[in-house]
């Protein structure tokens, strides 16, 4: 509580803003109880809560084809897979909280479209490869963006990464394996898995945000630490790993353009279809209604349990709950 | 692994297939669950029963085999676990029924000895918990509000003609069927009447003499069920996945 700023005059804010910004630059963490600005506060509910927002939405691509998962062993990691994404998204509303802010607050800003989750959970898992490219692909870029997270300046949030980083590399590696089961199957499952690193290939390179010069929140996050890298420098590391991974597929990635170039050290690649991404983030992309509506039928739905719960603890004390 | 006697692979069919009808129900509430507590708990229950399903199963044969390509007709399973999730107040009811009978047949089977008791001996840590959690769940929404209320005594009034099958004997296991009856009524009552709520007067069984399922004897939303767990692993006939 020492650190808190009283609410007095510019002098003594500008002292603990001194002391923030002197805290940053040393990599030290800061924690709940300490000063910060309060643009700082606010960029990070925003993202944590469109990182936890994204694990809950995140869940239904997925859980869509768990009763149709082709064999008990692959049914079983799918289901530990969503439980552990729901769980994330409990670590992350948790991490959001300490900023002052709560987990139905939150959830309402998600239902009414207030807040945004990932674009990529707003296309459709349309094959049982699909699983296995979500895993590959799109964990993969989680990952790739979110190690750099676990040194975030923000305390809570750099430790919830820890955490949920281990969890996404075990999925990753599970949908890298799957599609290599696939891969090496029978001529239709070998085509299941192309059509599907076909159809995420692009969205997953969307998961890195706009291209730099396009991207309003990079700079000040980059000062303050929160953020550690640009969405072009992520998205190139990213391209850079999963060329070699397609190979040992025995896939191909759908870009003419891909190819190593000797001079930069890296694969070129692209152009991505920007407008596209604009389209999606407007709520226009093929699942956005349907994964909205589902989440809000869920949670009315559910509203008499949780009331139900209320109701009972307020009788019984929560201890005996 | 050698295939077990034949009575033993009768048994461990019934309860396998218990096991993987009730975790597929379970599976589809992920993404639908009233709060994000209940998305990780329905999930985890969900598991450990596939876990004992794919133990059960394997003694039997090939797993995926059993799973995916027997019909309805030579599925063992108690016509109760097969039955839609309903609201979940309803799928809180046949978590109570089903739980607090496996755990105590677990219980059973883990003292008598015999090739299932270690298994039933890693199941019924498993399964206590699953107990803990439809009690408590029992309690809270029969004791919670009016509407949760009506919702679980419906819920348990529409699954007690289901109740009856699980004390048909199953052969091959060495379990006191009367006393785990007994056990299985009382303790339900208890929780029952702790949640203010009314022991269903109903027939234990409908109009099918107790012990259909177990004879491959099914209702009718099973078949659906089955049609989408065994499309995908049909359609690619000798695949591995």
């Amino acid at each position: 509580m020492t650190t808190m700023a009283p609410d007095t005059g510019a002098r003594d804010t500008a002292g603990y803003e001194a002391a923030f910004d002197a805290a940053v630059a040393a990599d030290e963490r800061i924690e709940p109880r300490d000063w910060m600005p309060d643009a700082y506060r606010a960029t990070l509910v925003r993202q944590i809560a469109q990182h936890a927002h994204s694990e809950i939405i995140g869940m239904q691509p997925e859980a869509n084809w768990i009763t149709r998962a082709p064999s008990l062993r692959r049914k079983a990691i799918l289901m530990a897979k969503v439980q552990d994404e729901a769980g994330h998204g409990l670590y992350l509303y948790s991490a959001a909280e300490t900023l002052g802010t709560g987990r139905d607050e939150l959830l309402d800003k998600l239902h009414s479209g207030r807040q945004k989750y990932s674009s990529i959970f707003n296309y459709p898992t349309l094959t049982w490869a699909d699983v296995g490219a979500i895993g590959w692909l799109v964990d993969g870029a989680a990952i790739t963006n979110q190690v750099p997270l676990c040194r975030c300046s923000y305390g809570p949030y750099a430790r919830a990464m820890v955490r949920i980083c281990k969890e996404e590399s075990f999925h990753q590696r599970q949908g890298y394996e799957l599609l290599l089961a696939l891969s090496r199957g029978t001529e239709a499952q070998h085509a299941m898995a192309q059509d599907a690193v076909d159809r995420w290939w692009w969205p997953s390179l969307m998961m890195f945000g706009p291209p730099d010069a396009e991207s309003s929140h990079s700079a000040q996050s980059m000062a303050w630490k929160i953020k550690r890298h640009s969405n072009d420098e992520l998205r190139q590391r990213f391209v850079d790993i999963c060329v070699p991974q397609a190979d040992s597929l025995g896939l191909t990635l759908p870009d003419p353009g891909l190819r190593w170039n000797e001079e930069r050290g890296h694969h070129d690649f692209g152009p991505i279809d920007w407008t596209e991404f604009q389209e999606v983030l407007r709520g226009n992309g093929p699942c956005n209604d349907q994964r909205i509506d589902q989440r809000r039928r869920a949670h009315e739905e559910g509203a008499w349990v949780r009331e139900a719960a209320a109701a009972y603890a307020a009788k019984h004390g929560k201890a005996t709950a | 692994m050698t295939a077990v006697e034949a009575p033993l692979a009768a048994a461990a069919l019934a309860l396998g297939d218990d096991a993987l009808v009730l975790s597929h129900r379970l599976g589809e509430w992920a993404g639908h669950a009233p709060v994000l507590e209940e998305e990780v708990a329905l999930a985890n229950i969900a598991l450990d029963l596939l876990g004992q399903a794919r133990t059960l199963l394997s003694l039997v044969g090939d797993e995926d085999e059993l799973a995916y390509l027997r019909e309805e007709r030579a599925f063992r399973n108690a016509q109760l676990v097969e039955q839609p999730n309903g609201d979940f107040a309803r799928t809180i009811a046949r978590q109570l029924y089903f739980s607090t009978y496996q755990h105590l047949l677990y219980g059973q089977l883990a003292t008598a000895g015999g090739p299932v008791a270690p298994l039933a001996g890693k199941a019924v840590k498993e399964v206590a918990y699953h107990r803990d959690h439809a009690e408590h769940w029992t309690l809270r929404l029969g004791d919670g509000t009016e509407e949760s209320r009506a919702r679980m005594q419906r819920g348990l009034d529409a699954l007690w003609r289901y109740t009856g099958e699980l004390f048909e004997p199953v052969e091959g296991l060495p379990v006191d069927w009367s006393a785990l009856r007994e056990a299985w009524l009382s303790a339900v009552t208890g929780v029952v009447e702790r949640a203010t709520l009314t022991l269903p007067s109903g027939p234990q069984s409908g109009a099918w003499t107790a012990g259909a399922g177990r004879q491959g004897i099914h209702t009718e939303p099973f078949g659906r069920m089955l049609a989408e767990m065994q499309h995908l692993h049909r359609s690619h006939p000798g695949a591995s996945w």
